[in-house]
């Protein structure tokens, strides 16, 4: 059998997420290639080449690949999809994307946001918010898949695979990039992240999670917020954990302020230590923490950073 | 300009989602249900295109039982001028929904079709993108802004990184994220209004559309339970076990 799995990308770096993926790819079994669509994308190529377990990268640089547009993305992929039983992409905001439109123009269904593999056609994926399990088996000839990175291990990055360029250019003309306003920070994405803190509504104000900062550059943490923080305008919603937001599975993960609704637990309840600073002792997120602190975020957070 | 707004009828998202013994799958039985959240937010924008005098009608579109048809008289009290229900008895796969959806857009040709981005009972996140792949309209997926110009649409999106705006020709596709908007509540005259608004009900299996499914749900299960672990009593107990106990700081 033979798959291709998309390379998440910036045009600069590979994003480990897609270590995750090919993960997901080798549990399927079979002949492995990477594509990276972008501009001027050859040094992630190269980082891409050093995916273990993989046969090839193709590299589709053109400057209609720069921004990923869903609309052209997809008919390159669907062009290629002839060679391939299987099709992988990262469920991050870029496959999550173009991926259902591949489906589409091949005329299959998707199989969304994976988290095991049982055979090479039937798969296993959260619904309902994680609330309830489904085994999945696809009846379509080709399989198109999303897969969510908690649940598969990245790949090691010491291979050497042959790098072939593509010439294909599917431009569709219907759609154009304006803009990006993406938020900069030094510190590791919520994705990639062994260690995040995150503020619920207890916060009280988004200026409060500054005392989220001192803490985060202490564990080299990336700070994330419960989706109450954000419908309350404290924090950008590119930080929300949960069902609606990012879903997460750091090694610690510490809510604070956070009182544990379904949808945030929803995003991290897969972290492998989970940490609760919450004053309401009642508060849902004990159920899940493996240590929680009844006390006042105020009081707690300081000290925390004082003792780190 | 018309818009047209598919909506999907979902189980409450209040409700605690238990799943049935036999493990076949959720329990729907006796449960509230309710308009997808995403969904009502699409309903709620195509409104206010309306009411901003870009958008001259709204269509709401659901398809499923005879059940359904509450949500659409939802979003007709909401201000949607009709609506249209395609009759089926079968759960399908999001590429035969889009199937569906493809013939009403054909039909009725919309300048826009809002959707919600995902449906909070299968958690699919495809129907707009395979709506778009179909129709060969451009699409704005997870918007947190859309603002009709002239014969483009420019859609805010929401991405891991951040925000990202793109132009798209019309007639596109739109899905909705949460910040897009926040939905109103009907009003009790509308409520009554609604009940004399049009609502057409087509049969699925008039459309010509091989429906047969795509995949077959073999099981549902809960998932793991996590354990609760335990209570500290103060930061100096709680850095120790994550120290010593948890080993994940150092």
């Amino acid at each position: 059998m033979s798959i291709l799995v998309f390379a998440e990308h910036d045009n600069r770096s590979l994003k480990t997420e897609t270590l995750k993926t090919v993960a997901a790819a080798q549990a399927i079994g079979g002949d492995i290639t990477l594509l990276v669509a972008g501009r001027n994308c050859q040094d992630v190529a190269e980082q891409a080449a050093k995916t273990n377990g993989i046969s090839k990268v193709l590299v589709a640089d053109n400057p209609i690949y720069e921004h990923q547009l869903a609309e052209n993305i997809s008919l390159l992929v669907a062009e290629l999809a002839s060679d391939y039983e299987h099709i992988l992409a990262t469920a991050l905001s870029t496959g999550k994307n173009f991926m259902p439109r591949v489906a589409a123009l091949l005329d299959v269904t998707q199989i969304s946001d994976i988290i095991a593999v049982e055979t090479s056609d039937t798969f296993i994926r959260p619904i309902y918010a994680g609330n309830a399990i489904a085994t999945v088996k696809s009846l379509d000839n080709k399989k198109v898949i999303t897969v969510r990175t908690t649940g598969f291990d990245a790949v090691a990055t010491d291979g050497n695979a042959e790098v072939v360029a593509i010439d294909t250019v599917a431009d569709a003309g219907t759609s154009s990039h304006v803009s990006d306003e993406l938020t900069v920070s030094e510190r590791p994405d919520l994705g990639a992240a062994s260690v995040i803190i995150s503020g619920g509504r207890g916060m009280q104000n988004g200026d409060n999670f500054k005392l989220l900062d001192g803490i985060a550059d202490k564990l080299g943490a990336a700070i994330g917020a419960s989706r109450a923080a954000v419908d309350a305008g404290f924090v950008p919603n590119d930080m929300q954990v949960g069902q609606t937001g990012k879903i997460v599975a750091p090694d610690l993960y510490i809510a604070v302020g956070i009182s544990g609704a379904i949808q945030h637990l929803a995003g991290m309840k897969d972290s492998k230590i989970i940490v609760a600073i919450n004053k309401d002792p009642e508060a849902p997120i004990f159920q899940v923490a493996d240590y929680g602190l009844e006390a006042d975020l105020f009081d707690a957070l300081p000290e925390l950073e004082s003792k780190l | 300009m018309k818009i047209l707004v598919p909506i999907k009828r979902v189980i409450d998202y209040n409700v605690k989602v238990r799943v049935q013994a036999d493990q076949s799958n959720v329990d729907l039985n006796n449960v509230k249900m309710a308009i997808n959240p995403f969904c009502e937010i699409a309903v709620e924008e195509a409104i206010r295109l309306k009411e901003a005098g870009t958008a001259t009608e709204v269509i709401a579109v659901s398809i499923g039982t005879k059940a359904c048809q509450e949500q659409l008289r939802t979003a007709l009290a909401l201000g949607a001028d009709r609506a249209i229900q395609i009759e089926t008895d079968e759960s399908l796969d999001a590429l035969n929904i889009a199937k569906l959806l493809q013939k009403v857009v054909e039909e009725e040709q919309p300048q826009l079709v809002i959707l919600g981005k995902q449906s909070i009972d299968s958690d699919n996140n495809q129907t707009g993108q395979m709506l778009g792949a179909l129709t060969g309209m451009p699409q704005g997926t997870f918007a947190s802004e859309v603002k009709v110009e002239g014969d483009k649409v420019n859609v805010t999106r929401e991405v891991d990184g951040g925000l990202q705006t793109i132009a798209l020709n019309l007639p596109a596709i739109i899905t909705t994220d949460l910040r897009l908007n926040e939905p109103r509540y009907a009003s009790l005259p509308n409520i009554m209004k609604a009940k004399r608004k049009p609502l057409a009900v087509k049969p699925a299996s008039e459309f010509g559309i091989d429906l047969s499914p795509r995949t077959t749900l073999l099981k549902v299960t809960p998932p793991a339970e996590r354990q609760a672990g335990i209570m500290v009593k103060s930061i100096d107990e709680l850095v120790e076990k994550l120290k010593n106990e948890a080993k994940v700081i150092s």
